[in-house]
C-alpha cells in the first residue's frame, strides 16, 4: 500500500485519512469483545476498571468470578453448559444430515421448482426470530414437547437447517461433475462414487455448515425464550446470560462471557483451517 | 433419421433419455423432500395458524353463539331488549357452571377496558337474579356499567367469529362502533411511533454499517492476503461471538458508570455529574446494533470487491480520471452487487432485532420486536401481537423477494 512519489499533496492525505477511518472501524468491531475480558479478572465486585487494575497491581486482579461460575452455590451454570452442548451436539446431527441431503438434491440440474424451494428452505433464517419462536412454541405446545428436550433440539434443527443448506450449495456449485462421470465410466457403482468421491470432496463444506449449525443453536436466545418455557433444568448459557443481564450485570456474567470469546476463537480457527484445506483440495493455492 | 437411434437394450433414445431425466428429476426431489415437508410441517404451517390468531375469535364466538345471533336483530341505537339480555343471561350461566367466564373477560376486556370485573362481578351475583323480572334493569343493578350502552355493542362486536380490528390497533387506528374507523386518541398511540422507530433504526443501521463496511472492506480486499487475513479477525471473531456476549460488552461499555463515561471523565471531557446517557435510550439500541450487524455487511462487499481487478482503476487513471471520478464512475458501481447483498441482509435482521434492544434500549429504544414479545407474554393479547407479526413477516418477506430479484438466493453465502 506505499504511494508512489510522484502522488500529490492533497491524495497522500487522503490516503492516510483513509488508513486512520480504517483502523478506527477495525478498532470499533473487535475492541468492544477485548473489554470483558480484562473485567472478568477484576477483584471488585464493580464492572468497571478500579485504580488497582489500571497501576497494574496484583492484588487488584483475581480469579474469584470463574471460582463462583464453577463451584458457586445453587449456580446454573453447569447445568446451562450441559444443556447448551446436549441441543447444539443432537440438533447439529439432525440439521447437517437434513440439510446435506436436501443440498445435494438441489444441486441437482434436473431438481424441479429450485427457486421456491430454496426460498422455503432457508426461510427459518430470513424470518424474525420473535415470530419462529412463537410459531414453534405454539405448535410444539400442541403436541405437548413445549418445555421438553426433543422439542428444543426440534426448535434448533429449523434453525441451523438453512446455513447447512446453503453451504454445503455453496460448495456443491463449485463441484466438477467430469469426476463423478470418470468415476462411473470406471465402473464405480452410485452409492460408492457418493462415498468414496463426491462426499470427501464436500466435507469442508459440510463440517463448516454443521459449525454454523453448532453456533446457531448454542447462542440462540430468542426461540428458547418462548419453548423452555421457565423451566430451570431446560436452561441454556445464552438464557442464564439473557436472565442475568436483565437482573444486573455481574461479573461472573462478564467470566462466562471471557469463556465464549475463547470458544469462539476456537471456530474461527477450524474454519480458517478448513477454507485453506478446502482451497487446497481444489487446486486454488491456499498461499 | 434422428427419432431412428435406439439404445442398446433396443429403446428409442428419446424415450429413454426422457425417462432418465424424469427417475433423476424424482431422485433430486425425494433428497430435498424429508427437509422440505419437516420445514413445511414444523414450522411454516404453525406460522400460518399461528398469524390465523390474528382475524380468529371463533372461540368466543362460540361461547356467546346464541347472544350473537340475537343481537344481530338490534341495531345499537338503544338499549338492547331483553330479547337480548335473556340470552345473554342463559348463556353466562352456563359459562359459569362451566367455569369459563374468565375466557370470555379477558377477551371482552381487550373490546372495552374493564369488562373484567364487570363479567366477575356478574358472575358472582347470578343465581340472586330472578328469571320473571326485566333483565337489563337487574344487570343494571349488579354494576352501573351494564347500563353503558357501549358494554352492549362491545359485547356485540367481541362475538364475531372473524375481525380485523386488530391491524387497525397495530397502526394506532379504532373502529367506532357506528362502523367508521379513527386515529386513536394521542396519548395512547404507541405501535406507529414503534414502527417508524424501527424503519428508522433499521435503515439507519444499514446506512452506518455500509459507511462504515465500505473503506475497510476495500483494505481488505486491496492486501495481500498475509495482511487481509490477519485484519479479517477483527471482522469474522466479532461475526462467531454469541450475541449476548458482544451485548452484554456494549452495557459494560454505555453504562452511565460504565467504561466510555469513566474514561471521558478523566480525560476530563465530560464532568462526573453530566456523564452521558448513553443507554436506555435509542444512541444505545443504534450504536449496539451497528456493531453487531457490521460484520454481515463487511463479508459480501468483501466478496466482491475482491473479484475486481485493481487493472481497471490503474486504467481510468491512465487515461486521465482523477482517482475520485475513477472511484465514482469504475469502481464504485462496480460494488453495487455487494452494496445490495449486505444492505438487505443488515436491513433484515436489523428490522426483526429483539435481544439487543430489549437490553440496551430501556423503554426508548425498544422496537416492534419487543412490543410483539410483550403482547405475547405478558399482557396475552395474542391476537394483536399476531397482527403486529404478520404486518412484521409481510415487510420482511418484501425486502426478501427483493433480494431474491437483485442478488438472487442462490448467491448467498456465508463467511
Amino acid at each position: 500500500m506505499a504511494l508512489p512519489k510522484y502522488t500529490e499533496t492533497r491524495y497522500r492525505v487522503w490516503h492516510y485519512s483513509y488508513l486512520v477511518i480504517c483502523t478506527a472501524v477495525f478498532f470499533f468491531l473487535i475492541a468492544p469483545l477485548f473489554v470483558i475480558i480484562p473485567l472478568s479478572f477484576n477483584a471488585e465486585q464493580y464492572i468497571h476498571f478500579s485504580d488497582g487494575m489500571l497501576a497494574l497491581q496484583p492484588e487488584a486482579f483475581s480469579l474469584r468470578w470463574y471460582e463462583d461460575m464453577i463451584y458457586g452455590t445453587k449456580n446454573p451454570w453447569g447445568i446451562a453448559a450441559r444443556n447448551s452442548i446436549y441441543y447444539a451436539f443432537f440438533s447439529t446431527i439432525g440439521a447437517t444430515i437434513l440439510g446435506t441431503v436436501a443440498a445435494l438434491g438441489l444441486s441437482s440440474r434436473y431438481m424441479p421448482y429450485k427457486q421456491l424451494i430454496m426460498s422455503i428452505l432457508i426461510s427459518p433464517m430470513i424470518i424474525p426470530l420473535i415470530i419462529s419462536g412463537s410459531a414453534i412454541f405454539f405448535s410444539l405446545a400442541k403436541l405437548g414437547l413445549a418445555a421438553t428436550f426433543p422439542g428444543i433440539v426440534i426448535a434448533h434443527i429449523i434453525l441451523g437447517t438453512p446455513f447447512v443448506v446453503i453451504t454445503v450449495t455453496a460448495t456443491l456449485s463449485g463441484f466438477d461433475d467430469s469426476i463423478t462421470r470418470a468415476a462411473s465410466s470406471l465402473g464405480s457403482t452410485p452409492t460408492n462414487t457418493f462415498f468414496k468421491i463426491t462426499l470427501p470432496l464436500i466435507t469442508p463444506g459440510i463440517i463448516s455448515g454443521a459449525l454454523f449449525a453448532f453456533v446457531t443453536s448454542f447462542d440462540e436466545i430468542v426461540v428458547i425464550l418462548f419453548v423452555a418455557g421457565g423451566d430451570r433444568n431446560l436452561t441454556t448459557i445464552p438464557l442464564q446470560m439473557w436472565t442475568g443481564l436483565r437482573e444486573q450485570l455481574s461479573p461472573t456474567i462478564m467470566a462466562v462471557a471471557t469463556c465464549l470469546i475463547i470458544l469462539s476463537t476456537l471456530i474461527l480457527i477450524v474454519t480458517e483451517l478448513l477454507r485453506r484445506r478446502s482451497e487446497r483440495i481444489r487446486g486454488i493455492s491456499a498461499q | 433419421m434422428p427419432s431412428e437411434i435406439r439404445t442398446s437394450d433396443g429403446e428409442l433414445l428419446s424415450v429413454k433419455l426422457k425417462k432418465v431425466e424424469r427417475r433423476r428429476r424424482t431422485t433430486a426431489f425425494l433428497l430435498a423432500a424429508p427437509l422440505l415437508f419437516f420445514i413445511i410441517f414444523a414450522y411454516l404451517i404453525p406460522i400460518f395458524q399461528m398469524l390465523g390468531r390474528s382475524i380468529d375469535n371463533v372461540q368466543m364466538h362460540e361461547f356467546l353463539s346464541d347472544t350473537h345471533d340475537v343481537m344481530q336483530t338490534w341495531d345499537g341505537s338503544e338499549m338492547p331488549g331483553e330479547d337480548v339480555t335473556s340470552t345473554f343471561f342463559y348463556e353466562l350461566k352456563g359459562l359459569v357452571e362451566e367455569k369459563n367466564h374468565g375466557k370470555i373477560a379477558t377477551r371482552l376486556n381487550y373490546e372495552k377496558g374493564g369488562f373484567t370485573s364487570l363479567i366477575k362481578k356478574t358472575a358472582r351475583k347470578l343465581d340472586d337474579f330472578d328469571e320473571n323480572a326485566n333483565f337489563l334493569d337487574q344487570f343494571i343493578d349488579v354494576h352501573k356499567k351494564w347500563g353503558d350502552i357501549e358494554y352492549w355493542l362491545a359485547l356485540k362486536r367481541g362475538t364475531d367469529a372473524y375481525h380485523y380490528r386488530k391491524y387497525l390497533t397495530t397502526f394506532d387506528f379504532e373502529q367506532k362502533y357506528d362502523g367508521s374507523i379513527e386515529r386513536i386518541p394521542e396519548k395512547k398511540r404507541i405501535n406507529v411511533t414503534l414502527w417508524l422507530r424501527t424503519i428508522f433504526v433499521a435503515a439507519g443501521v444499514t446506512f452506518c454499517c455500509f459507511l462504515l463496511a465500505y473503506p475497510i472492506s476495500h483494505l481488505l480486499s486491496v492486501l495481500p492476503t498475509r495482511y487481509s487475513n490477519l485484519l479479517m479477525i477483527c471482522v469474522l471473531l466479532p461475526f462467531w461471538t454469541s450475541l449476548l456476549v458482544r451485548t452484554s460488552s456494549w452495557m459494560v461499555l454505555l453504562q452511565k458508570q460504565g467504561v466510555l463515561n469513566d474514561t471521558l471523565v478523566s480525560l476530563g471531557i465530560v464532568a462526573d455529574e453530566g456523564r452521558l446517557e448513553l443507554m436506555y435510550n435509542m444512541t444505545g439500541t443504534f450504536i449496539a446494533m451497528t456493531q453487531i450487524l457490521l460484520p454481515f455487511m463487511v463479508l459480501p462487499l468483501y466478496s466482491v470487491m475482491k473479484t475486481i481487478p485493481p487493472s481497471l482503476m490503474r486504467a481510468a487513471t491512465s487515461m486521465g480520471a482523477t482517482p475520485f471520478h475513477a472511484f465514482r464512475k469504475i469502481y464504485f458501481p462496480l460494488t453495487y452487487a455487494g452494496i445490495s447483498a449486505g444492505s438487505i441482509l443488515v436491513f433484515v435482521l436489523s428490522i426483526g432485532y429483539y435481544i439487543t434492544p430489549a437490553l440496551v434500549g430501556g423503554a426508548k429504544g425498544t422496537l416492534i420486536s419487543n412490543r410483539i414479545a410483550y403482547h405475547m407474554q405478558q399482557s396475552l393479547d395474542w391476537s394483536l401481537a399476531t397482527a403486529m407479526a404478520t404486518v412484521l413477516l409481510i415487510a420482511v418477506l418484501i425486502v426478501y423477494w427483493l433480494y431474491n430479484k437483485i442478488v438472487g438466493i442462490d448467491n448467498m453465502r456465508l463467511g
